[in-house]
């Protein structure tokens, strides 16, 4: 294997600045990379060699000819295929979209272009987003690099997969209740959500609107705050993105300290259910910390023990309506049942033949918890419980910087264990809702490995809306703590993934 | 679609008490769709005027017009509304194949104006007031064609077609609390309720109120009750009543068949009801309950509207007369009497004689022309004179030829005629056509001399006094030249002839 796709994306920016490496010889390395091992990891459903190639060799040629270029030209990419991208079929994890190529990218697929960085391929996801382990992907679930009887986590395990099995240096991932920050952590990478509005939603296939955030996954912080300052900024065209800039993360990443951080432990996400290795590491991580200068104090966010109900009732109501569009007569898959069919039989047949398990669960869910008559006890409900969260995070950034959890109670589980037990499954975003309820940033950091089963976990940090530039530079701190202790990146633990195992 | 028994109009309002409620839809004239950057203009080759946006593709999110709001704003403001601080957008979701979301993004609980009231005078001369609930934007649906199959209808069609030129386009509507007391002229309010909304949305320039093409829609909601009943009576909800003259024909049609079957013991059906103009009758559609589930929520894409105190100042200060005080100014500026003045509001022809004024023509011949020949001919039609292919610019010049001799009414008559075929304007039809007047005196000598060779006692006659006796000369003169003599020279000539 090439080392150089081992690399961090910060180091391949220089090495391309430099000129010591081409575009091309780092798209080439990823993408022979991929050829290799996308087969056994499943990270991509669509590799797009060519039009990556002709991106590298663009950015070759304008810095052979001394032309000035973004910071990131020529760095590989991939991409969650829940984003629109006019030179690659887009399905969302979904046979209802089976093939469709859409007429326009996404504004972060626009930006990535502007800054010419090379688009290996769309990566797997679960259906819609809707799952933590990619098995709800209508094209078979993506493989977790340390150990591929494991899931990746969900629903961006094909980011996370991608990113940790080195098939690329960094990717673009959504997170609507954690499905960046729960792979991150089962991967041994870092995934970051950033505060609602931070980066345009344009182009992002809606799973719950007001949930979803998009966001970068890396193999470390720099390479996670590169890649923000690339993708984040106001979009005339989504009306729920930020008018201000939040800021450079790169420069925050660059000066993090711990000295004098008032460190907040969430009492309600340290205590049962969580796996002992797991909590283990995480108050290693407490004490590495207040070494560095950082004060540990306790909060208490009562309202978050109701998170995963009011999460479970808002997301399949918006779903259940973003979803509705997905009726053949446009774009994508369309079932004509056997007769005379009338349009409303073709939908139904259509939507019956295209959405998998899941997302039929939850639309049904949805659909019910906007019904007249029960609005008022479920969605109003779960709003009242979104504005109960909002004023717990008021009230604990009174007393703290930045809030800390475990990522996820568990380290990657075995493929089928929670597929029959959705509650089980839901639970694992136990602590990452909150922050997409409150539309308040996180970031999960390599926290070491849980001595049960030498699986990687992770460390969630929490910050105040807009404030994301506090979890650059806190994580980068905790990050160096790590790395002096453990002698290399978390990474360098995984074992190679065997091809065509 | 057996025309059903009506009861006598009299007879029920003598049983009854009618409650009508109107929902009116305004489509803005905006440059922009509601939602995206497509051109509102959905009279264009279909599905040219589409975008991600408004056909809904994957991805794709909403971004408020400011522009919309404006307007949406103004005319919450010209029907007294309060203007909501804090206005939201909510999904109404249901599935059909012209919504190309299968939901529509539309206002529920906070809808942008809300508690307006406006003055309406019907015919009679009596003024009601009609309380406006609420005023809210939405994006219209696309356009379905049904092919194939004979109704029109989406069933038993072979297929249908979709144009979503039309899908996002900005709608404002307005929607009243239901308005009692009417009486007898419940029918008339309707019609001149919408009248007033139409004049006040042109007025403000948001829209151009064209309603046969559908820029203004009206639902109407009748329901009726034995006098000194509290209960309001099962209301049915008549769609898309697009002409002024079948709003009311369609209110009374209700009254009529609802008073029928209740008297018979029957009970109203709460569902919406096709107009059907050919026939004047109104015909069940589908089943309608205040229990309709649509799921509505907050639309989670859109941040609330919010619209300054300064804007909304700006609004207003900016808001054209009111319709009751232009009309005491302009009754005051044509001299016009209350009959003449109230016959013009009535037609619904303010807008069409003040522009006809403007254009040169004198007011009481403005009159004359667009409630009299114009009137009878759109009647005759049964088309709203609005509806007609004739300019106030057209009619100025008409009326300026007939007032400078050039042609007389006869023949005036006679070019408005042509006008509306589309023979062009009233000038040009005149010169190509011949028509002008002859006052030329040697042409009018030679029919002059011929018609009295057929009546040689006139002369005679009118040298004893009786001047009325040219009248048979002129008849003559003016068959004979087919109408297009200057009757006024003839009549001149003839006198000079008896008493040379
Ligand atoms: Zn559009």
């Amino acid at each position: 294997m090439s080392e150089l796709v081992k690399k961090n994306a910060s180091e391949l920016v220089e090495l391309l600045q430099s000129g010591e490496i081409t575009s091309v010889e780092l798209t080439h390395a990823f993408l022979d990379r991929i050829e290799k091992l996308n087969p056994v990891l499943n990270s991509y459903l669509h590799v797009n060699a060519k039009e990556a190639l002709a991106t590298a060799v663009e950015v070759d040629r304008k810095r052979a000819a001394g032309e000035k270029l973004p910071m990131l030209a020529g760095l590989p990419i991939a991409v969650k295929d829940n984003l629109t991208t006019t030179d690659a079929p887009t399905t969302a994890g979904s046979k209802i979209l089976e093939g469709w190529i859409p007429q326009y990218d996404a504004t972060v697929v626009k930006l990535l272009r502007e800054e010419m960085m090379p688009i290996l391929g769309k990566t797997n996801l679960d259906e819609f987003a809707m799952g933590s382990s990619t098995e709800f992907s209508a094209y078979g679930p993506s493989k977790n690099p340390w150990d591929t009887g494991r899931i990746p986590g969900g629903s961006g395990g094909g980011s996370s997969s991608a990113v940790a099995g080195f098939l690329a240096p960094v990717a673009i991932g959504s997170d609507t209740g954690g499905s960046i920050r729960f792979p991150a952590a089962v991967t041994g990478t870092v995934g970051t959500k950033p505060t609602y509005g931070a980066v345009s939603r344009y182009g992002l296939i809606a799973l719950a609107s007001s949930l979803d955030q998009i966001g970068p996954v890396s193999r470390n912080v720099l390479d996670a705050a590169l890649l923000s300052d690339v993708i984040s900024g106001y979009d005339k065209h989504d009306s729920t993105s930020l008018p201000e800039s939040l800021g450079s993360m790169a420069e925050a990443a660059k000066s993090g300290s711990l000295k004098g951080v008032r460190v907040g432990v969430i009492k309600e996400l340290n205590g049962e259910g969580f796996q002992p290795g797991v909590k283990a590491r995480f108050n290693e991580s407490l004490e590495l910390m207040v070494k560095a200068g950082a004060e540990i104090v306790e909060v208490s966010c009562p309202s978050f023990e109701y998170a995963i109900a009011a999460y479970y009732l808002i997301l399949p109501a918006e779903a259940s309506s973003n979803l509705a569009k997905f009726d053949s007569v446009r774009f994508g898959m369309r079932v004509t049942p056997e007769g005379n069919p009338t349009i409303e039989r073709v939908m139904a047949a259509t939507r019956e033949a295209g959405f998998g398990p899941e997302v039929k669960r939850r639309i049904i869910l949805g659909t019910y918890a906007l019904s007249s008559g029960y609005y008022d006890a479920y969605y109003g409900s779960a709003q009242k419980v979104r504005t109960l969260i909002q004023r717990d995070f008021d009230a604990a950034f009174e007393k703290a910087d930045v809030l800390v959890s475990p990522t996820a109670p568990t380290t990657a589980f075995k493929f089928g264990e929670k597929l029959e037990d959705p509650l089980a499954m839901y639970l694992n975003d136990i602590a990452t809702i909150p922050a997409n309820l409150a539309g308040t940033p996180g970031m999960s950091i390599p926290n070491g490995l849980a001595t049960e089963d030498d699986l990687p976990s992770g460390i969630q940090l929490l910050a105040p809306a807009r404030e994301d530039k506090r979890l650059y530079a806190i994580g980068a701190a905790l990050e160096a703590l790590h790395e002096a202790v453990w002698g290399k990146r978390m990474i360098d633990f995984a074992p190679e993934v065997k091809a065509g195992a | 679609m057996a025309k059903a028994e009506l009861m006598n109009y009299e007879q029920a309002l003598e049983k009854f008490e009618v409650v009508i409620g109107l929902e009116v839809h305004v489509e803005l004239n905006t440059n922009t769709k509601m939602f995206c950057g497509c051109r509102n203009d959905f009279g264009d080759e279909p599905n040219t005027n589409v975008c991600p946006i408004c056909i809904g593709l994957p991805g794709s999110l909403p971004a408020v017009n400011r522009k919309a709001v404006e307007s949406s704003i103004a005319i919450g403001l010209a029907l007294g509304c309060e203007i909501a601080p804090n206005g939201r957008f909510s999904r109404k979701n249901y599935f059909y194949p012209d919504l190309a979301k299968n939901f529509q993004t539309s206002q529920y609980d906070e809808p942008i104006a809300f508690e307006g009231t406006i003055d309406i005078e019907v015919p009679s001369g009596a003024v009601y007031t009609v309380d406006i609930e609420r005023a809210h934007m939405e994006e219209d649906a696309g356009k379905l064609t049904h092919v194939g199959g004979n109704t029109g209808r989406i069933q038993g069609a072979e297929y249908s077609l979709v144009d979503y030129n039309r899908a996002g386009v900005p709608l404002v509507e307005i929607v009243t609390k239901p308005v009692y007391g009417a009486g007898a002229e419940a029918p008339e309010l309707a019609a001149a309720y919408v009248r007033s909304i139409r004049e006040i949305v042109k007025a403000l320039g948001v829209s151009d109120a064209r309603m046969e093409r559908g820029n203004v829609r009206c639902d109407a909601n009748v329901s009726i009750r034995p006098h000194g009943q509290e209960k309001l009576g099962t209301r049915t909800e008549t769609k898309n009543v697009n002409s002024l003259r079948s709003i009311e024909r369609a209110v009374r049609y209700e009254i009529q068949r609802q008073a029928h079957i209740i008297a018979n013991g029957g009970t109203i059906t709460q569902e919406t009801r096709h107009w059907h103009e050919d026939r004047g009758i109104t015909s069940s559609g589908r089943p309608k309950s205040d229990a309709d589930d649509y799921r509505y929520f907050p639309e989670p894409d859109l941040v609330p509207v919010q619209p300054s105190n300064e804007l909304i100042e700006q609004i207003r200060a900016s808001l054209p007369e009111k319709p009751a005080e232009r009309r005491k100014r302009l009754q005051g500026e044509w001299q016009f009497s209350d009959l003449e003045f109230r016959d013009v509001v009535n037609s619904g022809l303010l807008d069409e004689l003040e522009e006809t004024v403007a254009k040169g023509a004198k007011p009481q011949a403005a009159r004359k022309w667009w409630t009299g020949e114009i009137a009878r001919l759109a009647n005759a039609e049964g088309k709203d004179v609005a509806d007609l292919a004739i300019t106030p610019a057209d009619v100025a010049e008409l009326a300026t030829l007939v007032e400078s001799g050039k042609i007389n009414d006869r023949i005036g008559r006679e070019v408005l005629q042509a006008v509306l075929e589309g023979a062009g304007n009233p000038a040009k039809i005149v010169a190509d056509r011949g028509l002008e007047v002859v006052s030329d005196d040697g042409a009018l000598q030679a029919a002059i001399d011929e018609a009295l060779a057929k009546q040689p006692d006139v002369l005679e006659k009118i040298r004893e006094g009786k001047l009325q006796a040219a009248g048979a000369v002129i008849g003559a003169v003016m068959q004979a030249m087919k109408g297009q003599a200057d009757a006024g020279r003839v009549r001149e000539l003839i006198i000079e002839r008896a008493n040379a």
